[in-house]
């Protein structure tokens, strides 16, 4: 059984944002979320990661997208255009994810947020970093820095 | 009588414009010493060189006297004063003296930057160069030491000081000469200004003017006196006339009629004090760099001056096939608009290009430095430094142009006794050029040191598993190795390039410019960087193609023609590689959609296009597209930015539709290919 | 004397001077033309003329006391007042300057207040 997330008044909260990933959650930091977009058709990088669907126009800006489906190793559901992208910001890059649903903000005392399980094996493993009981929901939470992993020596041409 | 605005405080923003227009300024007057002293060094005697380093120096003091930067001004004295002598010609320009003068200007630019940096500098850090600087400068100068500076107070305003309340009356006579005229000094306008020190009467008197035959225009006959009585002291009268002291009969007489006792001379406001009734003059805001600030705003302006060219061309298009075309009216406006845009873009590209010479002549400095930190001898010779690249990426060049020569220096020169050994001259040269390749600037440092020591290299690569034991690398795969992350040849950790940053991160950010950094070496001859970058990270003219459905930019700088291949121009070679017969000569045949990593069928059809482009070395290849959809000039947009290079892709751009559209990188395509079908580097 | 404001031509060739100038100058109620260098200077004040001049003296091109002379020497600019920079280790300077026919001074490094007053006393 897991205790309610209540919010307690004397400790420092943390603000987590919940999404939906093919019927399971998922949660970010609300600190490093910048805003929420509808799908569009993602532009594709050649040698790329499976995870990285593409770049799309933020702006002006070049926005990669990560298929958070893809990423987390769980079969997706199918792209639809109701799909929703969270620009999220991570060491001032801006990056993009791909989930099914945004469900809600949630605040959490720190002593609410529970270790991850031990995923070795899991495609996951990197970058869930932790464990948040929500209503009767379970929501692990992503370390974003660890989402797209940096480049190779050597792979990349000059 | 005009009137004009009461002086108010010269705002403190005005004041920090102008601190940042002036260690700009400084810039340009150190470019000025530098090549003006190097001139001097390599025995150039026209007296203009020493003039201009002279005034260069001089400026320099000047506008550091404006902000009260002591130190600096002080030491900026001693160098003019040491260059006014060789310029008065009482001190040889010899090369000593000019390596002494270089000296003094590198300390002049540390203490510069420490100004700008708003940091205080120690006199002991000028004071080797001072000494040296002394002896040169012989006659007695007024500023000794840095104790017995004395200026004129900071540009503020002050309220004058009110004057005693004792009064005086005075008898004023002004008699000017011819010459007083002649300097363009005008008496009314003086007696105006002592009729202004309180209540005055003006008393001509014409007695000395001839009569018509002897009067001479240019002569003076006219004098005048003012009774004025007046609450100021007689400092302040005189003080009216103190351009004309010398060109007048000029008397100022206390009228003893009045009898009022002498008012007690109340001397000027101390800049202390002035200084104090103002109170904190400093700008609030921190000293932000001015080129930095430039830069975003620059880049604003060139985005959406690339956007209007965009949206230009767009609306260009959409006319063209609709009614409204055939109307001349609407073809000649849009014609103007075309050009309109195109000379705003070219009007804007032009403000921000600037020639490479100042990043080049940062290098002359940090070849000093080396060679004191390392003991060995170096000649720097440049070439190319007026060539012109855009502002954006002028800024960025310095910091791989500095590793690339340190690196020359430190590991690719030997000591001099071990270059005499080996028949080389003892002074080493380093060789820095720029020249512009079609849309590229390519920058080129070469050494005639040791080379790469490719055994090492290997070894070091083997060891930090950068490569397998039993890998085959040709020769020029090895020594770039030397840009692989976490690799270092250096045994010690010298001054110079054992500061914490390798190569890779030089590399990665030359990429992150969209640009390429290699090395090729000889060993026993030398080695030569070469650094190729865009010569504006802003715009590039392309030609829009689209493969497998998505659409691709390709520089046209690269593109030579389009072609449509006939099947029988197409030959294979082996299991994986096509030619294409272009003319009389064969090259390697691209499927584009394959290179890149794109799904879908390969297709054959008749609108297949093949674009037949270049890169910097003049290799050759055939890119096939499905189709050419037309030129397209495009705002760069960087991947790096938020994600990471990208193998056989440039930068990207937004089109009209707002889809992004990936730039392509010919260059990086044509060896990716290379390497897939020669992998072991076995082929010529 | 009419109630225009008068116009000033400032002629360095150090463009932190002449923002300096031309700040306190335009503060004080003045229009300012800029020139970079005595050429320069000479051209404006044929272009746009000016009611008092003020110039350094250590420029390329053509210095302060050879511009000075040069407006001296042309009879529609003769009478213009003149006002030279000078600094405070150049004593002479001044004297040179009035004797290539220079009005009056200015001590760099300046304040508007004196700037002004300097001014006052030509024009």
């Amino acid at each position: 059984m897991s205790e309610p997330a209540a919010a307690a008044t004397m400790t420092p909260q943390r603000e987590l944002i919940s999404f939906k990933v093919a019927e399971q959650y998922f949660c970010v930091d609300i600190m490093a979320v910048r805003e929420l977009r509808g799908w569009s058709p993602p532009t594709p990088l050649p040698q790329s990661p499976p995870f990285v669907t593409g770049v799309i126009n933020l702006r002006g800006q070049i926005l990669p997208i990560v298929d958070m489906a893809v990423r987390l190793g769980i079969e997706p559901s199918g792209p639809t255009d109701r799909q929703v992208i969270i620009v999220t910001a991570i060491e001032g890059r801006l990056v993009g994810i791909l989930v099914d649903a945004v469900c809600d903000i949630i605040a959490i005392a720190p002593e609410a947020l529970q270790p991850a399980p031990d995923l070795s094996g899991e495609a996951a493993a990197a970058f869930l970093t932790g464990l948040v009981a929500d209503e009767d929901r379970l929501i692990s939470l992503i370390a974003l820095d660890h989402l797209i992993p940096p480049i190779e020596v050597g792979v990349e041409a000059a | 009588m005009p009137e004009h605005k009461p002086v108010g405080t010269l705002s403190a923003e005005s004041l920090a414009a102008i601190r940042r227009v002036f260690f700009d300024e400084c810039d340009e007057h150190f470019a000025d010493i530098e090549s003006g002293l190097t001139a001097l060094e390599h025995g150039a005697r026209d007296p203009e060189v020493i003039n201009s380093v002279f005034r260069a120096v001089h400026s320099v003091k000047g506008g550091a006297g404006i902000f009260e930067m002591d130190a600096l001004v002080a030491f900026a004295h001693r160098f003019e004063s040491a260059l006014a002598e060789m310029r008065a010609g009482r001190l040889e320009p010899t090369s000593d003296v000019a390596r002494v003068f270089l000296r003094a200007a590198d300390t002049l630019a540390d203490l510069v930057q420490a100004a700008r940096d708003g940091q205080a500098v120690s006199p002991e850090r000028a004071a080797p160069v001072s000494e040296e600087l002394a002896r040169f400068a012989a006659p007695p100068d007024p500023f000794e030491t840095f104790d017995d500076i004395e200026f004129e107070p900071k540009p503020v305003a002050f309220e004058p000081m009110p004057a005693p309340s004792a009064g005086g009356v005075w008898n004023v006579t002004f008699r000017p000469y011819a010459s007083l005229y002649a300097k363009g000094n005008e008496p009314a306008v003086l007696i105006r200004e002592v009729a202004r020190l309180g209540d005055a009467t003006v008393t001509l008197d014409e007695s000395a003017v001839p009569t018509l035959e002897a009067f001479d225009p240019e002569d003076a006959y006219f004098s005048w006196t003012i009774r004025l009585a007046t609450t100021e002291g007689e400092a302040a009268i005189r003080e009216v006339f103190e351009f004309v002291d010398g060109d007048c009969l000029l008397s100022i007489r206390r009228d003893d009629e009045a009898g009022v006792p002498p008012a007690p001379s109340v001397p000027d406001p101390t800049p202390k004090e002035i200084l104090a009734s103002i109170g904190p003059t400093q700008p609030a805001a921190p000293d932000t760099p001015a080129i930095r600030v430039e830069l975003t705003r620059v880049e604003r302006l060139v985005d959406l001056v690339g956007e209007l060219v965009v949206h230009q061309a767009i609306l260009a298009e959409r006319i063209s096939v609709g009614a409204a075309a055939r109307n001349e009216a609407v073809a000649q406006a849009l014609d103007d608009l075309g050009q309109l845009t195109r000379d705003i873009q070219e009007s804007v590209m032009a403000i921000r290009a600037q020639p490479v010479k100042a990043v080049f002549q940062r290098m002359s400095r940090l070849v000093r430095e080396a060679e004191q930190a390392t003991g060995k001898r170096v000649r720097l010779l440049a070439e190319g430094e007026g060539t012109e690249v855009d502002r954006t990426v002028i800024e960025r060049l310095t910091e791989p142009l500095t590793h690339m020569v340190r690196n020359a220096v430190d590991h690719g020169l030997e000591a001099p006794d071990r270059r005499a050994a080996l028949g080389k001259p003892e002074e080493g040269t380093v060789r820095i050029s720029a020249a512009q390749r079609g849309d590229r600037i390519v920058i080129e440092v070469s050494d005639d040191g040791d080379g790469i020591d490719r055994e090492r290299v290997r070894a070091i690569a083997v060891e930090r598993g950068l490569i397998a034991a039993d890998a085959v690398l040709a020769d020029d795969d090895v020594d770039n190795l030397i840009f692989a992350a976490g690799f270092s040849t250096a045994a010690s950790v010298s001054d110079l390039s054992g500061r914490g940053v390798g190569l890779d991160v030089v590399r990665r950010g030359v990429q992150a410019l969209g640009g390429r950094i290699s090395v090729s070496s000889v060993r026993g001859v030398g080695s030569t960087f070469t650094l190729s970058l865009p010569l504006t990270l802003a715009v590039l003219d392309g030609m829009l193609v689209s493969v497998r459905g998505q659409a691709l930019i390709a520089p046209l700088a690269s593109l030579i023609e389009t072609v449509q291949p006939r099947p029988g121009d197409v030959r294979r070679l082996g299991a994986a590689t096509s030619l294409l017969s272009v003319r009389n000569s064969y090259v390697p045949l691209i499927d584009l959609g394959r290179a890149l990593g794109y799904r879908g069928e390969e297709p054959a059809g008749p609108h297949a296009v093949a674009l037949l482009v270049e890169d910097d070395a003049g290799e050759r290849a055939a890119l096939m597209v499905d189709e050419v959809l037309g030129q397209r000039q495009v705002v760069i947009k960087s991947l790096e930015a938020n994600y990471r290079p990208v193998a056989g892709v440039a930068a990207a751009t937004i089109l009209g539709d707002g889809r992004v559209a990936l730039i392509l990188d010919p260059a990086a395509i044509i060896a990716g290919e290379r390497r897939r079908s020669d992998p072991a580097g076995v082929a010529a | 004397m009419s109630a225009e404001a008068k116009t000033i031509l400032t002629v360095d060739d150090s463009r932190t001077m002449r923002d300096m100038l031309r700040l306190a100058l335009a503060e004080a109620g003045f229009k300012v033309v800029q020139a970079i260098d005595g050429a320069e200077g000479l051209e404006r004040l044929d272009s746009d003329g000016a009611d008092v001049i003020i110039t350094d003296i250590n420029m390329p091109n053509l210095d302060g006391l050879g511009f000075i002379e040069r407006v001296r020497a042309d009879q529609r600019h003769r009478a213009i007042p003149i006002l030279v920079l000078t600094t405070e280790s150049e004593p002479d300077m001044k004297e040179r300057a009035r004797q290539a026919g220079a009005t009056g001074w200015i001590v760099k490094p300046f304040n508007p207040g004196k700037l002004v007053d300097a001014i006052r006393r030509v024009a």
